[in-house]
C-alpha cells in the first residue's frame, strides 16, 4: 500500500533536475533544463514534436545519461545511470510503446517487473496485490487474462499496475493518451487523479492542452530543448500555452466543405461486397461496400480493432480479399501487388510509423526514398539520384510547413517528427487517393493542423481520402462523408452536417449507449 | 527494462562520423588481435600437453604460410573456396534469409559443370569456362530456388529446407559419377577434364582465376549494397521487412531471386572446386567447404572487408594445420581445435560487431 505520509517538507520537490543538457549529434535536445516535480502533483510536460520532451524523461528514467546537470530526490543528489537505478529510486515509465509480453498474462507481466521476483512465483499473493490495486484505482483488468488480447486501453492499465506494484512514487507517462479513445481518456485521469490524492507525483506528456488544463497542476513547457516557462494551473489558458510552445498564436485550418459532387464522376476507389478472412488478431472485414470520389474525404470512425487496419490494408493490398472486388481508378486491381497500387497513386500514411512505415536503421532521407524507388533509381537501378530525393523531400517541407533533420536515423527522431516524415513522404507526390490512419496521432498541435490542411489541400486538388481516425472531431471537421465500422461491417453512412457525436458514438460501440 | 539501444553511433554530421568510423575501425583491429592471441594462448596450452614446444609449433606455421611465396599461394588457394561460399551466406543474410545450404547448392554448381565439361570437351577454353560458369550458377540457383519460393509463399522456414537439401545434393552427384561419368580406372571420380575445362593458374602456383573472380564478386557486392538501388531496397527490406512490403517493394520477389542468387554463388564455387582446383569431380569432394562459409560469414557479420580477414585467418589456420600434421606429427582434429577456440572467442563478443555492422551500412553518400 502506498504510505501516505509527506516526507520532506512541502518546499522540496520530490525530483529536482538541475541545469539538465543531452546533446545527440547534430541537436541540442536537452539545454539547461531546470524541473521540478513535487509530490502529490500532476505536473504536465507540453512542447512542439523535437522539443526534448522524451529525451528529459528518459534522462530522469536512466535510459539516457545527461551530459550535465544533476538529479535530486527530496533534496540529496541522486546518480541515476540506469533504469534498475530509477527503479530503486522509485521512478517508473510507461514509454511510447509499450513494453508488455503479449504472450504472458496479466499477472505474469506484472510479476516479471517486480523489485524481487522470487524463484517460485506466489500467485496467489500476486493476484492479491493487484486485486488490490486495481480496486482501489479502479483499475480493472483481470490478471489471469493473456496481454495479448487486451485492448491498448486495458494495456495501459496493466503498465501503470505494474509501476505500482513495483513501489514506485513518480510515475511518468510519455503520451499516454494518443492512442486512447475519447472515454479512455476520461478513464485515465480518473486514475491519475486518484493516484495524485496518495501523494504519487506524476510526470504527463501530451499534445493535447485541452487535456494538460483538464487534470494537470503545474506545466512546463519546453521549446527547442529549453523552458520556454512553467506556470501553475491557475495561470494558464490555451492562449498562453500555445504561445510559449511556438512563440504565437495558432489558426486552425480553413475546412470549407466539399462543393456538391459531380454525380458523374467516377470514384476512385470502390470496395464491391469485400470480404476478409482474418488471420491471428485481425478483425475480418464483412460486406464492406464503398466508394471514395475525386475531392471528397471519407472519414472513418470506429473504436481499434473493429477492422479500420483492415480496411486500409485491403484497399493498399496488404491483405488479400477473400470475397469481393476492388477498383481503383476504375482498374481492376483486387489481386495487384502494393507496388502497383501505390504506382497507380495510392498514398498510405499507417497508424505506427516505425514498424508499419519506416526502416529504423536508415536514414530519414533513404527512408524518404523507399516508396518510389523506380522514380529515383538512375542508369537503370546502378544509382540513386539522392540529390533529386533531398530536393523534392525539402520542397515538400517546405509547402507542409514541416522540419526534421534528414541524415538522422529513422529510429532516432522523435515520435513525432517519424509522423511529420512519414505525412511528407506520403502526401509529396500528389497522391490520387490517400489513406490516412490516424495522421495526426504524436503531433503537435501546429504539426496537427499543418496536417490536416494538407489533406483538405489535397482533397481540393482533386484526391480522394479515406480517413480513419478514432478522434470525432476531427473526423466531423474533415469529413465530408463519415462511415461508422463495427465489428467488420460498415453500420452507418452519414454526412457530417446530419448528425452528431452522440449518434455516431452510439453506432462505434454496437448498439450500447455510451456514457462518456 | 535497459536497453542496449540507448546510445546510437550514427550522426548528421560528415566530419565526427568519418573520426568515429576510424575510433572504431581501430578499436576492432585491437580487438581481434587480442582475440586472436586469446586463442593461440589456449590452443599453445594444448599443444603443451601433448608435449609439443607451441612456440616452435607456432614458427613453423607462420612460416609455412606467409613465410613463403608458395606457402603465401597455399593459403591464397585455401582462402578462395571460403571467400565465395561466405558471400553465398552474406548476400541472403542482408534479407535475414539463412542460407545454411551452401554445401548442396555447391554440390550441384560443380555436377552441372562437369556435364558442361565432359560434354563439350572439344571446345576451345574461351567458350567452355564461361558456359561451365552459368551451367555451375545454374545448378546452384536451381537448388536454392525451391527453398527460397517455400519462404516467399511463407509455406517452410528456408533454414530447414536448405539444410535438408544439403544431404540430397553429394547423393544426386554420387549417382551420376558411379552410373555415368566415372572414368575408365576409377568409380568414384570422373576423368581428369580436358585443359580447355581447367581454369587458369596463375605463376606456376595452384592459384587460379576463381580468386581473382571472388574479389570483384565481393567488391561487387559492397558496391551494390551500398549505391545501388537494389541495394538500397534489400537494405529496407533486411531493415524492416513489414514497412519494406507496406512502401511497395517486391519483398517476395526478391527473397526468390536473392536466395537463388546466393545459391548461383554457391554454385560457382563448385564450379571453381572442380575445375580449378580438382580437375576433376570427385565423389564427396567438399568436406563441409559450405558450412566454413557460412561460419566465416556469420563471424564477420555479411561484411565484404570481415569475409576477406576472417577468410584469410581461417585460411592460414588450415593451411599452417596441415604443416603441423606433417613436421610435429599431430592429428588433423586438433586444427579444427585451434579454430574452434577462435571462433569461442570471437563470438564471446557479439554485440559490439553487430552495432559496428548497423553503423557501417546506415548512411548513404553526402551531397
Ligand atoms: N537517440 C537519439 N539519437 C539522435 N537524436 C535523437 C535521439 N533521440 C532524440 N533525438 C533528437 O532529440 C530531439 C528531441 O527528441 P525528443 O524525442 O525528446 O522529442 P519530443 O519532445 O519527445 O518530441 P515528440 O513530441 O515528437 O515525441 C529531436 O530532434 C530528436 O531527433
Ligand atoms: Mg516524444
Amino acid at each position: 500500500m502506498p504510505d501516505q505520509s509527506h516526507q520532506g517538507s512541502a518546499q522540496t520537490p520530490f525530483i529536482a533536475m538541475r541545469e539538465i543538457t543531452k546533446t545527440f549529434p547534430g541537436v541540442v535536445a536537452n539545454d539547461q533544463i531546470n524541473f521540478d516535480v513535487y509530490r502529490s502533483e500532476i505536473h504536465a510536460l507540453l512542447g512542439e514534436n523535437g522539443a526534448g520532451k522524451s529525451t528529459l524523461v528518459k534522462i530522469l528514467y536512466g535510459y539516457y545519461r545527461a551530459d550535465a546537470g544533476r538529479i535530486l530526490l527530496d533534496g540529496k543528489p541522486v546518480s541515476i545511470r540506469s533504469p534498475q537505478d530509477a527503479r530503486r529510486a522509485n521512478i517508473g515509465m510507461v514509454f511510447q510503446e509499450f513494453t508488455l509480453i503479449p504472450a504472458l498474462s496479466v499477472a505474469e507481466n506484472i510479476a516479471l517487473f517486480l523489485p524481487e521476483l522470487p524463484a517460485v512465483l506466489n500467485r496467489r499473493e500476486i493476484h492479491r496485490q493487484i486485486q488490490a490495486l486495481s480496486e482501489r484505482y479502479e483499475l480493472h483488468v483481470d490478471p489471469q487474462v493473456m496481454v495479448a488480447g487486451l485492448s491498448v486501453g486495458e494495456r495501459q492499465k496493466v503498465e501503470i499496475l505494474k509501476l505500482l506494484l513495483s513501489n514506485a512514487r513518480i510515475l511518468i507517462l510519455d503520451e499516454p493518451t494518443r492512442v486512447l479513445a475519447p472515454h479512455e481518456v476520461v478513464a485515465l485521469f480518473r486514475v491519475l487523479d486518484h493516484l495524485r490524492q496518495d501523494g504519487y507525483a506524476i510526470i504527463l506528456i501530451t499534445h493535447k492542452v485541452k487535456e494538460v488544463l483538464q487534470c494537470a497542476d503545474r506545466i512546463t513547457v519546453l521549446r527547442a530543448g529549453r523552458v520556454a516557462g512553467s506556470l501553475p494551473r491557475a495561470e494558464a489558458d490555451e492562449g498562453k500555452l500555445v504561445t510559449l510552445m511556438f512563440g504565437r498564436e495558432l489558426v486552425g485550418p480553413k475546412a470549407g466543405r466539399q462543393k456538391a459532387r459531380d454525380e458523374a464522376v467516377p470514384p476512385l476507389l470502390e470496395l464491391r461486397g469485400v470480404e476478409t478472412r482474418a488471420e491471428g488478431a485481425e478483425t475480418s472485414l464483412k460486406g464492406i461496400d464503398l466508394r471514395v470520389y475525386p475531392g471528397e474525404i471519407v472519414g472513418v470512425a470506429g473504436v481499434s480493432g473493429n477492422g479500420q487496419r483492415e480496411l486500409g490494408d485491403i484497399v493498399l493490398g496488404m491483405i488479400r480479399c477473400a470475397r469481393g472486388k476492388k477498383l481503383l481508378f476504375g482498374e481492376d486491381l483486387t489481386h495487384a501487388s502494393i507496388g502497383t497500387v501505390r504506382r497507380r497513386g495510392v498514398a498510405f500514411v499507417p497508424e505506427d510509423p516505425l514498424t508499419m512505415a519506416a526502416v529504423p536503421f536508415m536514414t530519414v532521407l533513404e527512408n524518404m526514398a523507399l516508396t518510389r524507388t523506380w522514380h529515383y533509381a538512375r542508369s537503370g537501378g546502378f544509382r540513386v539520384d539522392w540529390q533529386a530525393i533531398r530536393s523534392d523531400v525539402q520542397d515538400a517541407m517546405g509547402r507542409f510547413g514541416f522540419s526534421f533533420p534528414l541524415y538522422a536515423p529513422a529510429r532516432a527522431l522523435s515520435g513525432g517528427n517519424l509522423q511529420r516524415m512519414t505525412i511528407v513522404r506520403e502526401l509529396a507526390h500528389g497522391p490520387r487517393l490517400i489513406i490516412a490512419s490516424y495522421p495526426t496521432r504524436g503531433l503537435d498541435v501546429q504539426s496537427a493542423i499543418a496536417a490536416r490542411q494538407a489533406l483538405i489541400q489535397a482533397r481540393d486538388d482533386g484526391a480522394g481520402v479515406l480517413l480513419i481516425s478514432e478522434d470525432l472531431e476531427e473526423l466531423f471537421a474533415l469529413s465530408d462523408r463519415l462511415i461508422v465500422l463495427y465489428g467488420g461491417r460498415i453500420v452507418g453512412t452519414f454526412r457530417p452536417e446530419e448528425t452528431d457525436a452522440y449518434t455516431v458514438g452510439h453506432l462505434m460501440t454496437g448498439a450500447e449507449v455510451q456514457h462518456v | 527494462m535497459s536497453r542496449t539501444n540507448a546510445i546510437i553511433p550514427s550522426l548528421t554530421q560528415g566530419k565526427p562520423r568519418l573520426a568515429a568510423f576510424g575510433q572504431r575501425f581501430l578499436n576492432g583491429v585491437i580487438r581481434y588481435t587480442l582475440m586472436i592471441l586469446l586463442a593461440l594462448l589456449l590452443f599453445g596450452a594444448i599443444l603443451l600437453i601433448s608435449g609439443r614446444n607451441p612456440l616452435h609449433s607456432y614458427r613453423d606455421m607462420l612460416t609455412s604460410t606467409l613465410g613463403s611465396a608458395y606457402g603465401f599461394s597455399e593459403v591464397l588457394v585455401a582462402m578462395t573456396p571460403m571467400l565465395i561460399t561466405a558471400l553465398a551466406v552474406a548476400l541472403p543474410s542482408r534479407l535475414i534469409l539463412i542460407n545454411v545450404g551452401v554445401e548442396g547448392q555447391l554440390y550441384m554448381g560443380a555436377c552441372f559443370a562437369t556435364w558442361g565439361a565432359l560434354t563439350f570437351r572439344d571446345w576451345p577454353a574461351w567458350c567452355l569456362l564461361p558456359l561451365m560458369v552459368l551451367l555451375g550458377m545454374a545448378g546452384g540457383a536451381l537448388w536454392a530456388f525451391m527453398p527460397g519460393y517455400l519462404r516467399a509463399r511463407g509455406i517452410v522456414n528456408e533454414t530447414i529446407t536448405t539444410l535438408l537439401l544439403n544431404s540430397v545434393a553429394p547423393k544426386v552427384v554420387s549417382f551420376f559419377i558411379f552410373g555415368f561419368w566415372h572414368s575408365p580406372m576409377d568409380t568414384d571420380k570422373t576423368a581428369s577434364f580436358v585443359p580447355a575445362a581447367r581454369l587458369p593458374t596463375f605463376f606456376g602456383t595452384r592459384v587460379d582465376l576463381s580468386l581473382a573472380i571472388a574479389l570483384v564478386l565481393l567488391a561487387l557486392f559492397w558496391w551494390v549494397m551500398k549505391s545501388t538501388r537494389w541495394g538500397l531496397e534489400m537494405r529496407a527490406i533486411g531493415g524492416n521487412p513489414q514497412a519494406a512490403r507496406r512502401n511497395g517493394l517486391p519483398v517476395s520477389t526478391y527473397l526468390v531471386v536473392v536466395m537463388c542468387i546466393g545459391g548461383a554463388i554457391a554454385g560457382l564455387a563448385g564450379m571453381a572446386q572442380v575445375s580449378g582446383y580438382y580437375g576433376l569431380l570427385l565423389n564427396n569432394f567438399s568436406r563441409g567447404t559450405g558450412y566454413m562459409g557460412f561460419l566465416i560469414s556469420w563471424l564477420s557479420f555479411g561484411d565484404p572487408l570481415g569475409i576477406l580477414l576472417t577468410s584469410f585467418v581461417v585460411a592460414v589456420i588450415f593451411t599452417g594445420g596441415n604443416l603441423l600434421q606433417l613436421t610435429q606429427g599431430l592429428p588433423f582434429a586438433v586444427i579444427n581445435i585451434l579454430l574452434a577456440f577462435t571462433l569461442f572467442v570471437v563470438l564471446a563478443r557479439p554485440t559490439q560487431a553487430v552495432i559496428a555492422l548497423k553503423g557501417a551500412y546506415g548512411s548513404e553518400p553526402k551531397p
